[in-house]
């Protein structure tokens, strides 16, 4: 595919489903309601670690209203995994709908069904449960020679380290050259331990499922999710229904960020409603959205990092990951890999590389897919040890990132060596505007005239720094999208496709792809996504894999249509196919004789001649993973008093190939770039000994609001990248990841001091004040 | 306990427990469901409402307190002038991404506006600090607002 000019992709056509979600019109999940339906809540564990020995149900059952209360003796006991992942999921199958030993503060115990919320609640008040409390762990340095976490018959589906009985939910390495020759031929050797912390997604919607019967006698489930088709697969295996007796429906979604690619209600809505053959309804509260949904796995990074003092050549690389998974395991083996191979690619020249990575299982809430995914976690180390370096070369960090960055035409062996469950796929890079994400991010920040300057306001001292990052664009050879179009009377489009709007614009970008290869306008392209029965498959909306996956997709489809409309002027202008262009929804001849539309042309299909529908279908998988790339770069202000950093200006500059829709590019960038933020400086878990989570409200953990942020500035670096739809890649991910290492970077620059543990908060960097010594 | 007051310009009467919350008598009694729940306890203004003009979090309000008061909620501002150029202007901004905030941040821009139609940042940032998003990143609501603000010059000083 060649780069050219565009007649709707890289315009910034407005959302099309933003005016019915202004006006509020628009059903979110918990907006559904219906005759007779039953409302559920759960009862959750008081302990980190006990068994059920006891469970008394007859008080709560016996509450007028009260429909069903099921404990672990009346559901399936089928082992699964809640991550909506592709199949075989590469998470370990180590969780039950109910189970009888309970794993953390927060881990389900019974399930109600009642006539209305408030009886449910009053009767999980009644349950009576009498527990034998076992050995807990909240530590994941201890998780090995701890009490064992996951059930004994638990297991995985793919050839990889398993092993329950350690509390190792899963564990890679990865290794080429030799680390320790090139340790030793190094100049100098600079070894750091980093830690990231729990955090919580926090979409405003919180998670929500409705389950009910139709006319037809088949099940369906309305859920905020982000995997309709994995959602079907897995609550079948688990609930032992017909898949063909299901039916999967995304509504509309207020925000995933990852933690709704977690199946976990949706098997619950279907049971009650299966069990009862009434409509049943769950809507978390947000408490229930902290501590028993998923959130994002903390880690710790051991990096080790050897250089040479004349070319400033990083001779080897050692870098150790702990995760701690949580009390179960979804994503536990491809978040912790992702810190490696989303990460190490970058610096694609050295030649010793060593990465090891581990994900343990304590008893404490359970991490998932969280934006970033692994990639947020390995980056902070990544950029502070290149930052370290450089300075320790004493040359700017910024000559040091455009030096040894991975270029267009430029491969690294971890692409090939680590995948998600498996290895991965070789690719070489055919677009790359890194350094120029670098040079335009420094004008923007003012980098030459701030960087080392320290300038001093009382208390408050200033600094920049920046950090480089890249991603990925769908999980190649194994994700797949695929759509449907057909043309109407009118000369206007039904495009079906399973990928899943989330709030992203999915919807928008991928009618504008249709659009523009068809020749005709984004009103004429009727869009319905994510229903199991009416739209082909599709992995669902992750690993940033929507516009190049199922955007690959539709161009295919939209190729095919566009071939079967000029098929058809053909036939009725009687000329040679070649002789026909089409622009703006009508075939020209080249000669400018004749021309005709596109109503002219399926009336002609669907009535006079040679009768039939004008219609293509096409599935599309990624054959590789083109990374978008980001500069990030913070001012910061450190009030060296009371700790307090205050981010002053925040700049993130993206390539993420052609941006089909630029405003939606700067709306994914601007809110992954803030919430990157949030989590690098306040956002963070509280738990006392127990492992229970103390500040479960947005009262107490704090997400950023219009007050707490900065100026920000985003800057498109467009390139083409020849393999993606329109020259595009993603986009929606690659801005969390920066933030934490560019603040601590600025920290750095501002009053020469390194921070290792995130949240930033005033506490930790006043205790760092004291350690390190402050150097101004 | 019957409960009169004026809901969207319509004088209505529920016969309900008066600390039930205003959010649930909305949504479940009169259908409005573009007053949404996003935290329950007062933080995320996505139930945010108009009583008697002022911006509220309706999961704060017991119905009992709205007797004889007006409520306003964005079902009854979508037919309004006031309502178009807020919502013209917070699409052409890129205000709005999963939209489940929207609702929230639109009726806290209409209090602001007809209050201060000349709005600076900074007033602004107050008056929707009440609101959380968790998509966009802020600045594009901003904008938004200034958009609305300047397309509706007329319309707020009336």
């Amino acid at each position: 595919m060649e780069n050219r000019e565009f007649n709707v992709v890289g315009k910034s056509i407005k959302k099309i489903d933003a005016l019915a979600l202004a006006t509020g019109e628009v059903k979110f999940t918990a907006d559904i309601e219906m005759p007779g339906m039953l409302h559920i809540a759960f009862l959750y564990s008081p302990h980190p670690h006990a068994e059920i020995v006891d469970i008394d149900t007859e008080e709560a059952k016996n509450i007028p209203g009260v429909v069903l209360v099921l404990t672990y003796r009346d559901v399936p006991d089928t082992l699964h995994t809640t991550a909506g992942q592709g199949y075989p999921e590469p998470s370990p199958y180590d969780t039950r709908i109910l189970d009888k030993r309970v794993r953390f503060v927060g881990d389900r115990v019974a399930i109600v069904a009642a006539e209305t919320k408030e009886i449910a609640e009053e009767a999980l008040k009644k349950i009576k449960v009498k527990y034998r409390e076992l050995p807990y762990n909240l530590d994941p340095e201890k998780a090995e020679e701890s009490e064992q976490i996951p059930p004994e018959d638990a297991y995985h589906l793919l050839p990889t380290v398993y092993e329950p009985s350690k509390n190792l939910a899963a564990s890679v390495e990865l290794s080429f050259g030799d680390v320790e020759k090139g340790f030793s031929d190094a100049d100098f050797v600079l070894e750091e331990r980093f830690e990231v912390q729990y955090a919580n997604h926090c979409a405003i919607e919180p998670h929500a499922a409705v389950a009910f019967y139709d006319e037809r006698g088949r099940l369906n489930i309305i859920s905020t999710t982000q995997v309709p088709f994995h959602v079907r697969r897995i609550v079948s295996r688990v609930l032992g229904i017909p898949l063909k007796n299901l039916r999967v429906i995304k509504p509309r979604i207020g925000g995933g960020f990852g933690g709704k690619q977690e199946v976990f209600l949706e098997q619950v809505v279907a049971l009650v409603t299966y069990m009862t053959k009434r409509p049943s309804k769950v809507v978390f509260s947000r408490k229930e959205v902290f501590v028993s949904s998923r959130t994002r796995h903390p880690m710790i990074t051991w990096y080790k990092v050897g250089a040479k003092r004349d070319t400033g050549e990083i001779t080897s690389l050692y870098l150790k990951a702990l995760m701690n998974a949580g009390a179960y395991g979804p994503h536990a083996l491809t978040v912790m890999a992702n810190a490696g191979s989303k990460v190490l690619p970058l610096f694609n020249k050295i030649k010793n590389l060593k990465f090891e990575g581990f994900s343990v299982y304590t008893n404490l809430p359970v991490g998932g897919a969280y934006r970033g995914y692994g990639a947020t976690q390995g980056y902070f180390g990544y950029n502070v040890m290149l930052d370290m370096i450089a300075e320790k070369l004493g040359i700017d960090t910024l000559e040091f990132f455009k030096k040894w960055h991975i270029k267009k035409g430029e491969t690294s062996p971890i692409f090939e060596e680590l995948g998600e469950g498996k290895e991965g796929v070789s690719q070489i890079i055919r677009s790359c505007g890194l350094s120029e994400c670098i040079e335009k991010g420094a004008k923007a920040i003012g980098w030459y005239e701030k960087r080392r300057k320290r300038i001093k306001n009382g208390d408050k001292v200033r600094g920049v720094g920046a950090a480089i990052l890249m991603q990925g664009s769908g999980i190649p050879k194994i994700d797949m999208g695929a759509a449907y179009m057909k043309m109407n009377e009118d000369g206007s489009f039904n495009l079906h496709i399973g990928a899943t709007d989330i709030g992203t614009g999915s919807d928008t970008i991928l009618a504008q792809i249709a659009a523009e290869e068809i020749g005709t306008s984004v009103d004429k392209i009727i869009v319905y996504s994510s229903d199991t029965d009416f739209t082909p498959f599709d992995v669902g909306a992750y690993a940033s894999s929507t516009t190049y996956i199922s955007g690959g997709a539709v161009l295919k489809c939209a190729k095919k249509i566009r071939k079967e409309i000029l098929k058809v002027a053909q036939e009725m202008l009687n000329v040679p196919e070649d002789a026909l262009y089409i622009e703006n929804g009508t075939v020209y001849t080249r000669d400018g004789q004749q021309k005709v539309s596109f109503q002219d042309i399926v009336i002609y299909s669907l009535y006079t001649k040679n009768q039939h529908q004008i219609q293509a279908v096409a599935s599309h998988i990624g054959l590789e993973s083109p990374p978008p790339f980001m500069a990030q770069f913070a001012e910061i202000e450190v009030d060296i008093r009371i700790g307090r950093i205050e981010v002053i200006k925040f700049v993130s500059a993206v390539d993420c190939g052609k941006p089909i829709n630029p405003v939606l590019v700067e709306g994914q960038v601007e809110g992954a770039t803030v919430n990157g933020i949030g989590y690098a400086l306040w956002e963070d878990y509280v738990f006392d000994e127990k492992g229970r989570v103390k500040n479960a409200s947005f009262w107490d953990y704090k997400i950023p609001s219009i007050r707490d942020i900065p100026e920000i500035e985003v800057i498109i670096c467009e390139t083409y990248e020849p393999t993606g739809p329109h020259g595009a890649k993603s986009v929606a991910e690659i801005g969390i990841n920066g933030p934490i290492p560019a603040i601590a970077n600025a920290v750095y620059d501002a009053i020469g001091i390194r921070l290792t543990k995130t949240p930033f908060t005033p506490e930790r960097v006043l205790k760092a004040i004291k350690s390190q010594g402050i150097k101004l | 306990m019957k409960i009169e007051f004026i809901l969207n310009g319509k004088k209505v009467e529920v016969n309900t427990d008066p600390a039930r919350r205003l959010l649930d008598v909305l949504r479940e009694d009169f259908g409005l469901i573009g007053v949404k729940e996003g935290c329950g306890e007062g933080e995320c203004g996505a139930c945010a409402v108009l009583i008697d003009g002022k911006i509220v979090h309706s999961c704060l309000v017991p119905v009992g307190n709205v007797k004889g008061k007006e409520v306003t909620t964005i079902e009854g501002l979508k037919d309004t002038e006031e309502y178009k150029v807020i919502h013209e202007s917070f699409l052409d901004a890129g205000s709005v991404q999963c939209g489940f905030c929207t609702p929230g941040f639109v009726m806290a821009t209409y209090a602001l506006l007809k209050e201060n139609p000349q709005p600076h940042e900074d007033d602004i940032r107050k008056a929707i600090s009440g609101n959380l998003c968790r998509c966009t990143g802020y600045s594009m609501i901003i904008d938004g607002v200034k958009l609305a603000a300047k397309r509706g010059e007329k319309l707020w000083k009336d």
